[in-house]
């Protein structure tokens, strides 16, 4: 069984109701959904609740999955409804729509400029030892907007391409793109603001440098 | 290039999928820009930083109380086995 890819073990599922093809399957990709829940959501009993939502609905729609995407991209997808909706029922929304409709916020037009702009005074190689510097970490990202903070999870920190993304997400590909450079100048803006030089810090000058 | 320009572009320098021909208009900008080299520097650390830093363990009453809860489910979905 270690050797069985995802697909082999979701036929094994679906073919001879084997428990554990399907425990093999959890086993392989509940630590990453719980991290990504976990730094989605910022709180670990939410973690814990999307966690289960999303193996729960695993369980009961496996045998309707037909290998469109990857296993793991489509674990994601019901990973990151899960998560959505508990953030906003949390914000007080109801609203539980990935919402596929560009926002007018959504056209590069209105991305908004780089502000604090300074060297970083470590090296994120010393820096992402330090237990302060994960703080910091997943306080800019629960200041980010929630359907900004997804894009950047999946793309950034799982590694899924723009493509998966998509899938994932239920959105285009462009909307994806945008919503990826919100949320990386957005992150970047917060974390210089705190680990930039001060005496490096630069202005931007008003004219455009052609 | 101006830097708006650059900034419509910056996923696609960062990630390294951009136009050959743009690429270089895009390095050519930077060369004579330090603002914009410093954020494409940041955007660069704000990405590591992310990706490299450690993922959060499962608390072990959790993983066995999914464990049950999970068992549970199979057995009303498959009562037979």
């Amino acid at each position: 069984m270690p050797d069985a890819n995802d697909m082999d073990l979701v036929r094994e599922f679906a073919t001879q109701q084997s428990e554990a093809a399907f425990a093999e399957l959890v086993r392989r990709h509940v630590n990453l959904v719980y991290s990504i829940a976990r730094r989605c959501t910022g709180s670990e009993s939410d973690a814990e609740d999307v966690t289960q939502q999303t193996f729960l609905s695993v369980l009961e729609h496996l045998e309707g999955f037909r290998g469109e995407a990857s296993f793991y991209t489509w674990v994601l997808r019901i990973a990151s409804h899960a998560a959505l909706k508990i953030i906003r029922k949390r914000k007080g929304l109801n609203t539980v729509s990935l919402e596929e409709a560009t926002e007018p916020s959504d056209s590069l037009a209105s991305i908004p400029h780089p502000e604090f702009i300074a060297d970083w005074r470590q090296s994120p190689e010393h820096l992402v030892e330090r237990n302060e510097v994960r703080r910091l970490l997943d306080e800019a990202l629960t200041r980010l907007d929630e359907k900004h903070r997804l894009v950047f999870l999946l793309r950034d920190v799982e590694g899924l391409s723009i493509q998966e993304t998509a899938v994932a997400l239920d959105l285009s590909e462009g909307n994806v793109k945008v919503r990826l450079l919100r949320a990386r100048l957005q992150l970047r803006e917060d974390l210089t603001r705190v680990l930039g030089d001060p005496d490096r810090l630069l202005v931007r000058s008003h004219h455009h440098h052609e | 290039m101006k830097c708006e320009e650059l900034l419509a572009m910056l996923n696609e320098y960062v990630d390294g999928t951009v136009d050959p021909a743009v690429c270089v208009e895009f390095e050519k900008h930077m060369a004579g820009c330090n603002p914009c080299q410093v954020v494409v520097d940041n955007i660069r650390q704000t990405i590591t930083l992310f990706k490299d830093g450690q993922p959060y363990a499962m608390p072990v009453q959790f993983r066995e109380k999914m464990h049950n809860t999970l068992r549970k489910k199979w057995k009303e979905k498959f009562p037979a086995k």
